[in-house]
């Protein structure tokens, strides 16, 4: 599979999104340059990490307008596959194409540690291959990392089993304690209504590789991987 | 030469005023040949300041081992030292401080530290791949730690996340003495590929000089000044010294940085730091021999009517001076664009060896380059020093003074709830600390922090160490320890040390006692550095930290801190420092000793300020850490962890904790009690085996120099002591975790 992934100034989990894609998955990768207006034909569109333009504004509120986004929104709304980790959910938001918002955390710090993780549903690309209620340890590093949607589009994304991951303890069991940013519902990742745009807070990129010692995160780049190739078949 | 431009009248008492003193002002006359102006007395102060030309310290850090089997940068001759760690990779290392900044504005203060430290790196071609802080602090208690500590922290979090650095180890350490001025140390370390590092330095007449990144302002103006003066209460009128950071200019300047280091339109590179264009312009040129005139009016300025030592002494950050080969403008400028970065090109490389500065045309400054600098005209000077009194008086104490606390379990909450000891989850986890990701001590603990150099068998191994509790009570020993304590976090986790970088903290060096602190300290830091192989490849020295305040002046205790690097040349030696599984045998390499003195333990439970420094004996500890490498090497131990801040207890628990695995373990009846689980004679490693591998251990052990005993064996949920349980595994660890939350976070 041909994956893009997108560079805007600021982004700094480009890397390392990179390594795992090329030198573990083994999977064709090219870079993005935010001012680009050409996708190169990718297969899929992923939006790293980072502080894109610093998020002086708002987080991701400026990533948004980079030229390659019209791009981008294009190829979503024609179906095609986006998926946006950390900062890239965050612009992901704000250019309208994943419902709600991340505000900052309700402890007002930025947070970096392990936490973990489970689907919520096995109905999309990220989560189909996962054992159910398999727990994730996947780190966080974010200052607003706090998923926030209205009451309509909470109906929503519980109707339509939109929300893909939820913070929980180490057995699996939701809680006030395991939430880390205080995110409505525990929600720590979502996809779209047509199930092609994709976003989570907690970066899978960041544990995917043997010799740092955590390779959960890697299940779910399998379970991409997995599903593409099958549904290009 | 006098400009025109309205400027003060050059007097001697406007000189002393930029803190230059008389035998400086006549030297600036001797060299010029005349009186300066005010733009150029400016230029002096500053390149002459002790944080630019560290003429009270230098000479004794000449003394410093420099040489060593992987150095491919000296001391002194880059922006920082350059190591070779094989595979044709460099990797280049430093350590800076940030006090007097901090001390005043916390936030900006330490944000600035970040951004200071890492742009020396990467001015040398080589990307930052993780940083380290080493922070001092007075009691946490008060109002005024509370808030330095707040600020400290989100300003390092803050730039450091959004630059995409790791934050991979560091230390924290809360004492009285430290409540004015506190310390902060930042460090980095960048890896680079063999063939594209970048020199500071400047040749070739014609070739065209460039600034780039940020824009000028009117921040940190004689912020190098400010440096070198003691903190008074009038301190905060100096705020305009300090300076203002953004990280996303500095993540853009790196990557444009890093992209015009690999090509070779460039002959060298310096970022802008103290002193600003003044010390980029004098510095580079007197590397290279040569001169330049810069044009001070085509700097992008972001504030307007700046006179020219305002521009010239701006410390504006994330700033960079290139010296371009002429002719190749061009594709250095499309890199920048590119990043949407200034590019402008102030001015060329001329052979008279002077600096020239214009102004619309008009010279304001013209100075020999060579005259400015460490190394070529800025003065060096040999100061007095003098054993201060304390010293003789700490020899007076005896542990046969101190009689035994009869509840040892309340010693030990003691020492598990004090903020120096604790766990430093509240700061570490607004630090990014996996971006990157090659921090492989995430999962896997460990003394030191192991990096990753991906697409090799190596990994590098990092650490920050000082107890300047042991520095103050012996500096030439206490800085030994340093050193040592370095090495032996580096060699438990599986590395082998390579080089150190220092940042040399004290008070006011027209002090006798302090300058004694100093000497003393270069001492021990030589000896042990010649000792573990470990060269000096630079770092930053902080005088003045110290208080006066009503007239009494309290100087922080001496604080060299040694950030050591070293390099694991196989990743599978990476040791960690928890216990594995129930039934492996604990066992201490080194030997128990019935000392308390200067531990954490006599200091703050027995409140007894003055003691000598805890045992130790370079030989003894290096023989104990070839010992150690050794068992690593030969794949031996399950675990290994140093005995430090707090004692063998301690040790025992951070062992213990992150596993929920107990341990159950007897005393050495021929010590004291209180000395076997609380003091901190050095030396000593607590280690794990498993019982299939304690035949190879035990005849290791037996062929080897250093003396090792039977502790116990990992064991049920508890820690045990001689059949006396001092708590289940899990209620110490949420004491010990939460020590530093509930303090900061009560209101």
């Amino acid at each position: 599979m041909k994956f893009g992934v997108v560079i805007f100034p600021g982004s700094n989990c480009d890397h390392d999104m990179i390594y795992v894609l090329k030198n573990i998955m083994k999977q064709e990768v090219v870079k993005l340059w935010h001012k680009d207006t050409d996708l190169q034909n990718v297969d899929f569109v992923i939006l790293p990490g980072g502080f894109s333009f610093g998020d002086y504004l708002r987080s991701g509120a400026i990533a948004r307008f980079s030229p390659i986004m019209i791009e981008v929104i294009e190829f979503a709304k024609k179906g095609g596959y986006v998926f946006g980790v950390c900062n890239g959910f965050q612009i992901l938001c704000e250019a309208g194409l994943l419902p709600g918002a991340l505000l900052h955390n309700n402890n007002q710090k930025f947070i970096c540690k392990n936490i973990y993780i489970k689907s919520e549903t096995n109905n999309s690309i990220l989560t189909s291959s996962l054992e159910k209620d398999k727990v994730l340890k996947i780190p966080i590093a974010h200052g607003e990392g706090r998923y926030f949607a209205d009451e309509k589009t909470m109906n929503d994304l519980l109707s339509n089993e939109q929300i893909l991951f939820s913070y929980c303890n180490e057995k699996g069991e939701k809680d006030l304690i395991s939430n880390p940013n205080g995110s409505i519902n525990n929600i720590a990742g979502i996809c779209n209504s047509t199930r092609n745009v994709f976003g989570m807070m907690p970066h899978p990129e960041r544990a995917a590789d043997e010799e740092i010692g955590n390779i959960d995160g890697k299940l779910i780049f399998q379970s991409i991987l997995q599903n593409c190739l099958q549904n290009k078949m | 030469m006098k400009s025109s431009i309205s400027e003060p009248e050059v007097t001697l008492e406007i000189a002393q005023k930029l803190g230059l003193i008389p035998e400086e002002f006549e030297k600036i006359k001797e060299i010029l040949g005349r009186t300066p102006n005010y733009t150029e007395l400016s230029v002096y102060s500053v390149m002459w300041s002790e944080h630019c030309s560290y003429k009270n310290s230098i000479m004794w850090l000449k003394t410093l081992p420099k040489d060593g089997p992987h150095m491919l940068a000296k001391a002194g001759e880059e922006n920082a030292g350059l190591v070779d760690i094989g595979d044709g990779i460099g990797c280049c290392f430093k350590i800076e401080s940030h006090n007097h900044p901090s001390a005043l504005e916390p936030y900006q203060g330490a944000a600035t530290g970040v951004g200071g430290i890492n742009r020396d790196i990467f001015t040398m071609g080589a990307r930052p791949i993780a940083q380290l802080n080493s922070l001092r602090f007075g009691n946490i208690e008060t109002d005024r730690t509370k808030w330095l500590l707040k600020g400290v922290v989100k300003g390092i979090g803050d730039y450091g996340n959004a630059f995409g650095v790791p934050v991979v180890g560091g230390e924290i350490y809360f004492d009285d003495c430290y409540n004015t001025n506190p310390l902060v140390n930042a460090m980095s370390a960048g890896i680079v590929k063999e063939g594209n590092t970048v020199s500071a330095t400047s040749y070739g007449v014609g070739n065209p000089v460039f600034i780039v990144g940020s824009s000028t302002g009117k921040d940190g103006i004689h912020g190098a000044t400010f440096a070198s003066e003691d903190i008074t209460e009038s301190s905060a009128d100096k705020i305009p010294a300090v300076q203002v950071g953004d990280p996303f200019q500095e993540k853009l300047l790196l990557e444009a940085s890093l992209e015009v280091a690999k090509t070779s339109t460039i002959i060298g590179m310096q970022d802008m730091g103290a002193a600003g264009i003044t010390c980029s312009t004098s510095e580079m040129s007197a590397k290279g021999e040569h001169g330049m005139i810069i044009h001070l009016d085509k700097v992008p300025l972001r504030q307007q009517n700046m006179l020219p030592f305002e521009i010239l002494l701006s410390e504006s950050q994330e700033r960079m001076l290139i010296v371009v080969k002429k002719g190749r403008e061009s594709e250095v400028q499309k890199i920048f664009d590119k990043w949407d970065l200034n590019c402008v090109q102030i001015g060329e490389v001329t052979d008279d060896k002077r600096l020239k500065y214009y102004m619309n045309g008009q010279l304001v400054a013209d100075v020999p380059a060579e005259s400015l600098v460490l190394g070529g005209g800025a003065p060096i000077y040999k100061r007095e020093y003098k054993e201060p009194d304390y010293f003789a008086k700490s020899k007076d104490f005896s542990i046969d003074n101190i009689k035994q606390p009869t509840n040892l379990k309340e010693v030990f909450n003691h020492l598990i709830s004090h903020p120096s000891i604790c766990s430093k989850k509240w700061v570490i986890e607004q630090y990014d600390s996996m971006v990157g990701t090659k921090n492989m001590s995430t999962n896997k603990p460990s003394d030191a922090a192991v990096v990753n150099i991906k697409g090799t068998n190596k990994a590098i191994v990092l650490t920050t160490d000082c107890n300047s509790r042991y520095v103050h009570a012996n500096p030439e020993i206490g800085c030994e320890i340093a050193v040592a304590e370095a090495a032996r976090n580096i060699v438990c986790s599986g590395g082998e040390p390579s080089a150190i970088t220092n940042c040399l903290n004290f008070g006011n060096p027209y002090s006798p006692e302090v300058y004694w602190q100093f000497v003393g300290s270069i001492k021990g830091m030589g000896n042990a550095c010649r000792k573990f192989n470990t060269p000096v490849t630079g770092g930053n020295v902080s005088f003045y930290n110290q208080t006066s305040i009503d007239g009494k002046v309290e100087p922080v205790f001496p604080t060299p801190v040694i950030g050591m690097l070293g390099v694991m040349p196989d990743k599978k030696t990476q040791t960690t420092l928890n216990f594995k599984k129930e039934g492996d045998i604990i066992y201490l390499i080194g030997k128990s000793k019935n000392d308390i003195s200067c531990s954490e333990y006599l200091y703050s439970y027995h409140k007894v300020k003055l003691s000598p420094p805890p045992c130790f004996d370079l030989n003894e500890e290096f023989e104990m850490q070839e010992t150690i490498k050794h068992l690593i090497f030969s794949n031996i131990i399950s675990s290994a962890h140093d005995v430090s801040d707090g004692g063998l207890l301690v040790a025992l628990f951070e062992s213990a904790m992150y596993n929920g695995l107990g341990a159950n373990i007897s005393s050495d009846d021929s010590i004291r009690k209180d000395a076997f689980l609380f003091g901190e004679s050095q030396s000593r490693v607590i280690v794990s085996v498993s019982p299939e591998m304690q035949d190879d251990f035990i005849e290791i052990l037996a062929t080897s120099e250093t003396e090792f005993s039977l502790l116990g064996e990992v064991n049920g949920e508890e820690i045990i002591v001689d059949g006396e349980s001092f708590g289940k595994i899990n209620d110490i660890k949420n004491i010990y975790d939460n020590v530093i939350s509930k303090i900061m976070e009560k209101n």
